[in-house]
């Protein structure tokens, strides 16, 4: 039975791996912002089999409350084993582009956060030298694009840091999975019309929960074929991809 | 965004919000007018409301489970195959199931949906201990039958026209085993049909595929499936959707003749008295395992029509109506009659003692006039039409063949819900 922090708890996504590991037994800790949607959650995942759900209600941006907030879900599950962090918010590019505040806030919550986040789990886990911390980047952090490069940038700091926080913790035993969705049908993505790449959240928490699972310390692409798409995009030259509208 | 039912016909241009918590369905429903949607697998229009439709794919979870009584408490957006998964391996399941594990327990409320067993457990809703339905004025009520009974009496059934269903408590029904004992009967008529469904009136499950457009002496030829759950056999269950249909097809793929072949073949490939254990969602999901198959009948769409009539005179009553389909050509691939029992308290609901044939037709000119004219049919046979299937009946029509309507539309009245509820389909229908 293991120990999950879940960080950003009503995620679509993480909500889905949630069950998937409910049905396992396992005990857990749900964090976030919004009290109704985590009450919810609490009940369903108690009923299909979760030994334990505790929860605690905080704006994740507030960096302040982190420590307690790791501390109480330390107490509450007597340890932690896996560390989930997913919250984020898909950021309003060309809004973005005409406002500091809009920007620096969605860096905020999409990066600074996370790393603020992850600097203290890091820690812990270090010290009790096991554990996997589990962060929810996005493909959108391989390469910015017009599009979204908002979004993208805070996610390419999540990746990075998060590379280099597996090397460290490589030694102390700690994996650090570096999760990257593609387009996955979920409440952020509600307004774009789905095609053939698009995945449900069930499917994308399938994968996401089997890497954790599996012990894999490593990047993963959500599905796997991800992978050979950003492939490509990454090997386009800069002179001709700024060309091109993505 | 354009929107339509899973016969995707008709399209309608809606703006769908997809509220998180009761607080935003409570925001919603201030601003105007609405109509709650689940899964949309209802065919026709009944799910959209042209100004605003209001999906509840985010309130999807279980509430709560009484493992001694069997009593689970689920919230409006979780879908019945979701309930499958999780309660079958406990060894509880569904009391009543449509043909698709994709509609959620506030779709099969609001439609008050029968299964292959409706000839002795009636519909979902009769299985529904207690609703939980925010009113147009944003107010929570817990209905049953013995507080806010006139509510309850009308929401179950009433096509999301009386409030949002929020919640409800299910009472399951035990099994023990993931597997379904199938026997498969062949009938050469509607005569010998309907007496098998008497004759096999006490097993759990029946329905009949029907080859609609057989030769006129062999009209009415079918194969009837009995089921029954196995008594042992583990309770795992495979729901895997195997094949896609990503594109629409061709509107020419499906016509006269491609579709005489398939019956043709269908029946003659079901062998009499066959019996075997069968999946569960091969049992009762079998298109489930297709997904988006409303794309075979082309961009165009298609309209199920489903009616029921009384056991008087059955067979001949069910015999012109089948003529006279079979007589344009316009059949669908299969067509299913099941034998219903009585009728109950909830004033919109559909089936009532009598049998009922439902199939599909690809969406032209020539299957609108058909339609009318069926519907002149039934209605003189004292007989009615699904409203979950419905995207095309008259107001007339309606009020014709729904008779508790008038008292359905007082209950509207008194919670509010004129001007607040409405659907593309119940405008047409003269619910406003
Ligand atoms: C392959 C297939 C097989 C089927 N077989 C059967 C069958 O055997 N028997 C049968 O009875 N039906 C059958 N149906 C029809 C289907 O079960 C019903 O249309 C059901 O209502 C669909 O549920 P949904 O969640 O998709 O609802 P939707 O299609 O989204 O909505 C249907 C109605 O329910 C209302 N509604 C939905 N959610 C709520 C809510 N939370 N609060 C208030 N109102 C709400 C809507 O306003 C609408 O009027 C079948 C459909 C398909 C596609
Ligand atoms: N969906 C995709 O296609 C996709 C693709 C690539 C990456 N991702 C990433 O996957 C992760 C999960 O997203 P999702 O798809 O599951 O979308 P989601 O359902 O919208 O989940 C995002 C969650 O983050 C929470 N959140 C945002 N800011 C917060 C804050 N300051 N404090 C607390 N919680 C906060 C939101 O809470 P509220 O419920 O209160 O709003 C929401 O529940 C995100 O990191 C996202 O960037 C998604």
């Amino acid at each position: 039975m293991s120990k999950i922090l879940i960080i950003g708890a009503t995620s679509t996504i993480a909500e889905h791996c949630a069950r998937i590991w409910a049905t396992q037994g396992h005990e857990f800790f749900l964090v976030g912002r919004n009290p109704e949607r985590l009450d919810c959650i609490v009940s369903d995942l108690s009923l299909r089999g979760a030994t334990k759900v505790g929860k605690l209600v905080i704006d994740l941006c507030d960096f302040n409350s982190h420590q307690a907030m790791l501390d109480a879900a330390e107490r509450g599950l007597g340890g932690l084993d896996t560390v989930l962090i997913a919250h984020g918010t898909l950021s309003d590019q060309k809004a973005c582009e005409q406002s500091v505040a809009l920007t620096l806030r969605e860096i905020e919550t999409n990066g600074l956060s996370v790393i603020a986040l992850l600097t203290l789990v890091a820690n812990r886990l270090e010290a009790q030298r096991k554990g996997t911390i589990a962060v929810i980047s996005s493909v959108a952090g391989d390469r910015g694009r017009s599009s979204n490069y908002v979004y993208g940038s805070a996610k390419a700091m999540v990746t990075a840091y998060t590379s280099g926080l597996r090397q460290r913790l490589q030694k102390s035993g700690v994996s650090v999975v570096t999760l990257k969705p593609g387009f996955i049908d979920t409440r952020m993505t509600e307004g774009f019309s789905k095609g053939f790449l698009w995945v449900k959240p069930a499917d994308a928490a399938a994968i996401i929960t089997r890497s954790i699972d599996g012990g894999f310390s490593e990047e993963i692409y959500v599905p796997y074929f991800w992978f050979f798409i950003m492939l490509c995009i990454k090997l386009i030259p800069e002179n001709l991809f700024k060309r091109i509208k993505l | 965004m354009i929107v339509s039912g899973w016969g995707r016909y008709p399209k309608i241009d809606s703006n769908v919000s997809r509220p998180h918590t009761r607080k935003e369905i409570s925001k919603l429903l201030a601003i105007g007018q609405t109509i709650a949607r689940g899964s949309g697998r209802a065919y026709g229009d009944s799910a959209i409301n042209p100004i605003n439709t209001m999906e509840m794919r985010w309130f999807d979870q279980f509430a709560g489970f009484d493992p001694a009584a069997g009593v689970l408490t689920v919230n409006a957006g979780v879908q019945l195959r979701e309930i499958t998964k999780v309660f079958v391996p406990r060894g509880w399941w569904l009391p009543v199931t449509p043909g698709t594990s994709f509609a959620t327990v506030g779709g099969s409320i609001a439609s008050d949906v029968h299964g292959k067993n409706h000839h002795l457990v009636g519909t979902f809703g009769e299985h529904v201990k207690e609703i939980e339905i925010m009113l147009g004025n944003g107010e929570i009520v817990t209905a049953s039958a013995s507080q806010y009974a006139d509510l309850f009496y009308s929401t179950c059934g009433g096509m999301g026209l009386t409030g949002v269903i929020l919640s409800a408590k299910i009472q399951l029904a035990p099994v023990k085993s993931g597997l379904v004992k199938q026997k498969t009967i062949k009938a050469s008529n509607l005569e010998e049909l309907f007496e098998l469904f008497e004759e096999n009136a006490d097993v759990p499950y029946s329905v009949a595929w029907v080859d609609c457009l057989a030769p006129e002496r062999e009209l009415g030829r079918s194969v009837l499936l009995l089921g029954d759950h196995a008594k042992k056999g583990g309770v795992q269950i495979d729901s895997r959707q195997r094949f896609k249909i990503p594109i629409d097809a061709p509107g020419f793929l499906l016509n006269r003749w491609s579709i005489k072949a398939f019956n043709s073949l269908y029946y003659s490939k079901a062998k009499q008295g066959d019996e075997k254990l069968v999946g569960l969602f091969d049992y009762f999901y079998p298109l489930d395992k297709i997904d988006n198959w409303n794309r075979m009948y082309g961009h165009s769409g298609f309209i199920q029509y489903q009616f029921v009539i009384p056991k008087q005179n059955g067979a001949d009553n069910m015999r012109k109506l089948l003529g006279r389909i079979a007589y344009l050509g316009e059949g669908s691939f299969l067509a299913v009659i099941k034998l219903f029992g009585g009728e109950n308290d909830n004033l919109l609901s559909f089936p009532f003692s009598g049998y009922t044939l439902a199939l599909d037709f690809k969406v032209s000119q020539k299957t609108i006039d058909l339609l009318n004219v069926l519907d002149e049919l039934v209605i003189d046979m004292g007989g009615r039409i699904y409203l979950t299937k419905d995207a095309r009946m008259t107001s007339n029509t309606f009020r014709r063949t729904y008779p508790r309507w008038e008292t359905f539309e007082s209950v509207r009245q008194k919670y509010g819900a004129i001007g607040k509820f409405s659907s593309a389909q119940s405008v047409r229908l003269g619910l406003l």
